[in-house]
């Protein structure tokens, strides 16, 4: 009667899991991080390191490099010659130059229409309308590239869409040129632009738009200081994606530009008809530093993690 | 800050524009679908299903749809794949080079096309000696398909955290168990979506792949662009990119669902 009551009762205890060998490495690997880093790590850096990066240095290497003119085949003699052609030809400035302002105007257009869409989808739609809009915005990604810019070609030519609908308002069709590439690069990424926006928008709470109501804060004084903060690294990404992908674009250039040509077509005549890899190698070059003087500029925004 | 009725009605009304224009090349494409103009000429003089018929018909089309279906799904499968580990990794751990990883993710598709592509052509005819196939066009699809599905993971496993994996290896689980039971079903939306959009990007890339596809190798934009410029062709153009957005809405609606609901979860 005594000693019952005061032993605990005796419990199973929990059997220990059998030593198998996915359990030992698993306990392993729990006791050396460094090891699991390894394991993860491995296959994305021996894939991207020698698929792409090798595919890249080896590029610009052969910026370095030359053609002989008689055969056509690539002399791997130590030359400046391409890079000097690339920096000092009036061309290659003139369409560099030609092709950063494209992208900007761009970027800047996609940013500028971005903004009130993506604002209206994230805090004024309701939830359900919400979920319409996104995607109405996802599916014409949809709708193959070329596709889109074919259809710009028709909607802006004499006898398109867009001269039938401002002809009796007094308007014209832009035509193909430098406008009608804008036109068309700025609506192909337009979504691109839209989703990270509506993305960092949608992260802003409701509370803080409330309290800065409440302590007096005026809309405008509200967007610009609680709202474009938070949402600006959203915004660079955004701009990533529509100045890198006009700056590199050759095809929307042959089909709505006319007689136009952008940093791209150099790139694609010198590697095709041409026949000049380091040329088109040293062409390359001119957006790859414009990419990264662009990326590193960004860089502290955190706007890389908002892609 | 509360928005006043008008400016709802502003920002409402620039939305509902914006989509408009955003949808009139989209409607120009479906109504020249059935124009019986070859030059895409407005307004359509008239109304015809042989272009319709056509393309249904046109094996080339079919073949180039299923090539391009084939290369997506494989680029995905190794984006998915690469993108996981290497976010976890990323979120994971602290560890030197960590920016320089992350921007070596972010670089194929930040670097334009173009130039990715003349870089992967060099190294696979000149440096590699391997002739161009549809497995060099699938190798350089998932090298730039992984950054969409890293930046979808690793924003759900920051926003995650570790309580549940650290529960789950307090009460014995391994850490493949772990992974399977507890990570996994919380990824498995931004997987899907990443997945969505890793395919999306592949099946519509034109730039890398005209550098990278063998001669035989014709993916549904080779095609595209090949036949765009042809009257006989162009129409039938037309009726394929409105299949394909009629076809596309489906998985969009599901992905808005999956992420739908596990919104209202939370």
């Amino acid at each position: 009667m005594t000693t019952t009551s005061t032993t605990p009762p005796v419990r199973a205890a929990v059997a220990p899991p059998r030593a198998t060998p996915a359990r030992k490495g698993s306990a392993i690997l729990s006791r050396h991080p460094r090891l699991r880093l390894g394991l993860l790590l491995s296959a994305p850096l021996v894939w991207l390191g020698l698929v792409y990066i090798v595919a890249l240095v080896a590029l610009l290497i052969t910026a370095f490099w030359s053609v002989d003119s008689f055969t056509g085949e690539i002399s791997q003699t130590w030359t400046l010659d391409n890079i000097i052609e690339v920096v000092t030809g009036s061309l290659y400035q003139t369409v560099t130059l030609r092709t950063v302002g494209v992208a900007l105007a761009v970027t800047v257009i996609d940013i500028v229409i971005a903004l009130p869409v993506a604002f209206f989808m994230a805090k004024v739609a309701s939830p359900r309308m919400q979920r319409i809009l996104v995607i109405a915005v996802l599916t014409p990604l949809w709708a193959s590239y070329l596709v889109k810019a074919y259809a710009w070609r028709s909607v802006l030519s004499q006898d398109g869409i867009l001269n039938w609908l401002v002809t009796p308002l007094g308007g014209s069709t832009p035509g193909y040129g430098l406008p009608a590439v804008i036109i068309t690069l700025s609506y192909l990424w337009l979504p691109y632009v839209i989703l990270p926006i509506y993305a960092g928008l949608d992260r802003v709470p409701d509370s803080l738009l409330e309290a800065s109501g409440d302590l007096g804060g005026k809309t405008w004084s509200t967007l610009r200081l609680i709202v474009l903060p938070i949402i600006w690294p959203a915004i660079i990404a955004g701009s990533i994606f529509a100045f890198s992908l006009s700056l590199g674009d050759y095809i929307t250039v042959n089909i709505v530009g006319g007689a136009n040509q952008m940093l791209g077509n150099l790139v694609y005549t010198n590697v095709g008809a041409a026949n000049n890899l380091p040329l088109a190698a040293a062409i390359a070059l001119i957006p790859i530093v414009i990419i990264f003087g662009y990326l590193a500029l960004v860089r502290r925004t955190g706007a890389l993690d908002n892609l | 800050m509360r928005l006043s009725r008008p400016a709802r009605i502003v920002l409402g009304s620039v939305t509902a524009i914006v989509l408009t224009v955003v949808y009139v090349p989209l409607l120009v494409v479906f109504v020249n679908s059935f124009s019986t103009s070859t030059s895409l000429s407005w307004p359509p003089p008239g109304f015809t299903l042989e272009w319709w018929r056509k393309a249904f018909q046109s094996t080339g089309a079919l073949n180039a749809v299923l090539t391009s279906v084939q290369v997506a799904i494989v680029a995905t499968i190794i984006a998915l794949v690469l993108g996981t580990l290497i976010s976890l990794a990323l979120q994971r751990f602290e560890f030197f080079g960590r920016d320089a990883v992350s921007l070596l993710v972010i670089l194929p598709i930040a670097l334009p096309g173009i130039i990715t592509g003349i870089a992967l052509n060099n190294f696979f005819r000149t440096m590699m000696g391997v002739p161009l196939s549809i497995w060099t066009v699938v190798i350089a699809h998932a090298t730039f398909c992984v950054v969409t599905v890293f930046n979808n993971v690793i924003a759900r496993l920051r926003r995650l955290g570790m309580n549940f994996e650290d529960a789950s290896a307090d009460l014995g689980a391994g850490l493949w168990t772990t992974f399977r039971l507890v990570t996994f079903p919380q990824l498995r939306s931004a997987l899907f979506a990443g997945g969505l959009l890793a395919f999306a990007l592949s099946f519509d890339e034109i730039i890398v792949t005209t550098f990278t596809a063998g001669s035989g190798v014709t993916t549904l934009p080779i095609f595209i662009l090949d036949n765009m410029f042809r009257p006989n062709q162009a129409p039938i153009v037309s009726v394929i990119a409105v299949v394909l957005v009629l076809v596309s809405i489906l998985p969009i609606y599901f992905a808005q669902r999956l992420a739908g609901s596990e919104r209202s979860l939370k």
